[in-house]
C-alpha cells in the first residue's frame, strides 16, 4: 500500500495512483474495462443474493408447506425480534467475537514482543506459533472437542490424572463452560494471526530512534508506552478489524464443538439451522436481514478505521 | 505500514544486525528468562497439533488411555481406517475447488487491481472500499438465495457452483493485496511499454506480472487456504458428489466405539496441504492475512 516509500530506489520517483501524461490519453471506458469483470462478478455473486434475501424476508415461505407461500409483510421480523433464540444468538455472537478478538489480541501482542528479539531458535518458535492457524478450522474444532476436551480420554483430563493421580478432578469441559470452550479453541487459532501482524509492525519500527531513547536513559516500559505502542496502533486496529470480520462469521467451531447446543448458537449457526433444518425460509431471511443491518452499523465504523489507516499509508 | 517496503526477510536481517548494543545493555539473566518463556509459549501453542500427530499414530486403545501413554507402540491403524472411509473424492473436490477458484480470482483480480492503481478509474477508492465491504457482509445472509438458485438450475452438489462462490469470496482480498503491490511498480516501465504500443494484456503479462510476482504468490496462497478451509457453503450446497474435505470431516465422527486415532489422522491429513503451504511461505502469509497492508 505504501505508494511513497523511500526505501527502494525504484520507487523514489514520486509516483502513486496519479498517472503520467503518456498513460492518460485514452478515455474513461478504457480505464474501466479491466475493472469491470471483477466488479460485475462480485456484485452478481454477493449483492444479488442479499436483494433476494430481502424479498424472501417479507414472505411466508416454509419448504415443508409449499402451498402457503405468499407475502406477509413484517411478520417474520416481528417473530425474529420477539424470539428468545434470536436474541440469544445476537448476544452469543457479540460475546464470542469480542472475547476472541480481545484475548487473542492481548496474547498476540505479548508474544509478538517476546519474539521481537534475537534469541536461539527464534525461527523455530515462530514456526511453532504459526502452526495453530494452519490447521483447517473444522479439524481444529474436532481436535479440541475430542482429543483435548473429552472428559474420558482428552488430553486435559489426561494431564490432570498424570499430575495429580487417580483422584484428580475430571471435569466435562464443554458441558461445564460451553461458550468458554469455543472461545478457547478460537483464541488458540487467532492468536497467531494477531501475533504475525503485530510482529511485522514491531519490526517496522525505526530502530535508531528507540536506540537513541535508550541511550538517553529511557526505561523499557517508557519506550514501550510512548514509542512502541503509538507506532503499533494502526497494526492493532488492522488486526482487530480483520479478526472481527472472520470471527463474527464463525460457523465451524460452533457447529463442530456444540452443534449450537448449550446456549452457544451464534447468528451464523442460528440462520443455518432455521433455513437448513427447519426449512423456514422466510424467518431465516428476516434474521439474515437483521444481521446485515447490524453488520452495516458495525462495518461503517470499521470501514472508517480502515479508511483512515489507508489514508495514512498513501500519504 | 508505510515505513518499510523491504520484504520481511530483509527487515529481520537488518534488525538482527542493528540492535546488538541495545541487547548488551540488558542484564543477561532476563534475556535467558525471556528466551525460555518464548520457547514455553511456542511449545504450548504447538502442543495440540503435536498431540494430534502423535495420537494419529497410536492404535485406538492406546489413544483412548487416561492418563495418556506417550510411548505406546506406533501404529498406522488410524490412517488405515481413515483411508478406508473413502476420503479421496472429497480431497480431490477440495483440491479442484481451491486451485480453480484461486486461478479465477487471480485472473479477475489482476486487471482490476491495475485499474485501481496504475491507471486508476475515477473514484477508485470508493470501488476499493466497496470490495472490502463485501467481505463484511456475512455469508449466511446470502446463503439461502444461493441455495435456491442452485436448486432451480441444477447446480446443487456441483463443484463449479462452489468454485464460483469461493472466487467471489476471495476476490476482494486478492484485489486489495495486488493493488498494494501494483502501486509500487515503477511508472517508467509502464511508459516504455505504452510507447512501444504494447496492448493491455501484454503489458500486464510481460511487464507488470514479473515485477509483482511475490504479491501474486501471497494472494494465491491466502486464497488457496481460505477455499480449502471453507465449511458453511460447502456443507449447505454440496453432498455426496461434490462434498469437500471439511464436509467429509464433519460427517466422520458418527461411528460407534473408539475413533480418536482415526479423527486425529483425518484432521492431520486434511490440514497437511495448508500446513505445508503455510510453513513454506511464512512471510507471504503475513502479507496475505493483512490484505497487503503489511509487507
Amino acid at each position: 500500500m505504501a505508494s511513497s516509500t523511500a526505501t527502494r530506489p525504484d520507487t523514489e520517483h514520486g509516483r502513486g495512483p496519479v498517472p503520467s501524461t503518456a498513460l492518460k490519453r485514452s478515455g474513461d471506458w478504457a480505464r474501466r474495462a479491466p475493472l469491470l469483470p471483477a466488479l460485475i462478478f462480485v456484485i452478481v455473486m454477493t449483492q444479488l443474493p442479499f436483494v433476494a434475501t430481502l424479498v424472501i424476508s417479507f414472505m411466508n415461505w416454509n419448504a415443508y408447506y409449499p402451498d402457503e407461500r405468499g407475502f406477509t409483510g413484517f411478520d417474520n421480523f416481528a417473530r425474529v425480534f420477539t424470539d428468545t433464540n434470536t436474541r440469544s444468538a445476537v448476544l452469543v455472537t457479540i460475546l464470542l467475537t469480542v472475547a476472541v478478538v480481545l484475548v487473542s489480541l492481548v496474547l498476540g501482542l505479548c508474544i509478538a514482543l517476546l519474539l521481537d528479539r534475537k534469541f536461539l531458535g527464534r525461527g523455530v518458535v515462530r514456526t511453532m506459533m504459526i502452526t495453530p492457524f494452519l490447521v483447517v478450522p473444522v479439524a481444529a474444532a474436532l481436535l479440541w472437542k475430542h482429543a483435548l476436551y473429552n472428559p474420558e480420554y482428552g488430553l486435559f483430563n489426561g494431564l490432570l490424572k498424570a499430575v495429580f493421580g487417580d483422584n484428580a478432578p475430571q471435569p466435562d469441559w464443554i458441558t461445564n463452560n460451553p461458550l468458554a470452550a469455543i472461545v478457547a479453541a478460537l483464541v488458540w487459532q487467532w492468536t497467531p494471526f494477531m501475533m504475525l501482524i503485530l510482529l511485522a509492525g514491531l519490526q517496522s519500527r525505526p530502530l535508531d530512534v528507540v536506540e537513541a531513547a535508550r541511550i538517553d536513559g529511557a526505561s523499557s516500559w517508557q519506550i514501550f508506552r510512548s514509542m512502541t505502542l503509538p507506532h503499533l496502533r494502526q497494526y492493532i486496529e488492522l488486526s482487530a478489524l480483520l479478526g472481527a470480520i472472520y470471527v463474527v462469521q464463525n460457523f465451524d467451531h460452533v457447529f463442530t464443538i456444540t452443534s449450537g447446543g448449550l446456549g452457544t448458537a451464534n447468528l451464523p449457526y442460528f440462520i443455518y439451522q432455521t433455513f437448513y433444518t427447519a426449512q423456514d425460509y422466510g424467518r431465516a431471511s428476516a434474521a439474515g436481514v437483521v444481521v446485515v443491518i447490524g453488520t452495516i452499523l458495525i462495518a461503517t465504523a470499521a470501514l472508517r478505521t480502515a479508511f483512515s489507516l489507508f489514508k495514512e499509508e498513501s500519504r | 505500514m508505510s515505513t518499510t517496503s523491504t520484504p520481511a526477510e530483509g527487515a529481520s536481517t537488518t534488525r538482527a544486525a542493528q540492535p546488538q548494543e541495545v541487547r548488551h545493555a540488558r542484564p543477561p539473566r532476563s534475556g535467558v528468562l525471556l528466551t525460555a518463556l518464548a520457547w514455553v509459549v511456542g511449545v504450548l501453542f504447538a502442543l495440540p497439533v503435536l498431540w494430534m500427530v502423535l495420537t494419529s499414530f497410536h492404535n485406538e486403545n492406546d489413544a483412548a488411555k487416561n492418563p495418556p501413554d506417550l510411548f505406546a507402540p506406533l501404529s498406522l491403524d488410524g490412517y488405515r481406517s481413515f483411508f478406508d472411509a473413502g476420503p479421496w473424492p472429497p480431497l480431490l473436490n477440495s483440491l479442484t475447488a481451491s486451485v480453480l477458484s484461486t486461478a479465477l480470482v487471480l485472473l479477475l483480480a489482476f486487471p482490476a487491481a491495475y485499474a485501481l492503481s496504475i491507471r486508476p478509474v475515477k473514484k477508485w477508492t470508493d470501488v476499493l472500499f466497496f470490495f472490502l465491504s463485501t467481505k463484511m457482509l456475512p455469508v449466511v445472509a446470502g446463503i439461502l438465495p444461493l441455495y435456491l438458485f442452485a436448486q432451480k438450475v441444477g447446480l446443487l452438489d456441483n463443484i463449479w457452483w462452489l468454485i464460483l462462490l469461493y472466487t467471489s469470496m476471495n476476490l476482494p482480498i486478492a484485489i486489495w493485496m495486488l493493488r498494494s503491490f501494483l502501486a509500487e511498480v515503477p511508472v517508467e516501465m509502464l511508459e516504455a511499454a505504452s510507447v512501444d504500443g504494447a496492448s493491455l494484456p501484454r503489458t500486464l503479462r510481460d511487464i507488470v506480472a514479473p515485477v509483482v510476482m511475490p504479491g501474486i504468490a501471497s494472494a494465491a496462497l491466502i486464497c488457496f487456504i481460505f477455499s480449502w478451509n471453507e465449511l458453511l457453503l460447502a456443507r449447505v450446497l454440496t453432498s455426496t458428489v461434490a462434498g469437500t474435505a471439511p464436509v467429509f470431516l464433519t460427517g466422520f465422527v458418527t461411528s460407534q466405539g473408539l475413533f480418536l486415532a482415526k479423527v486425529c489422522a483425518a484432521s492431520f491429513v486434511v490440514s497437511l496441504p495448508v500446513l505445508a503451504a503455510g510453513f513454506a511461505a511464512q512471510d507471504k502469509l503475513v502479507q496475505g492475512l493483512s490484505m497487503g497492508a503489511v509487507k
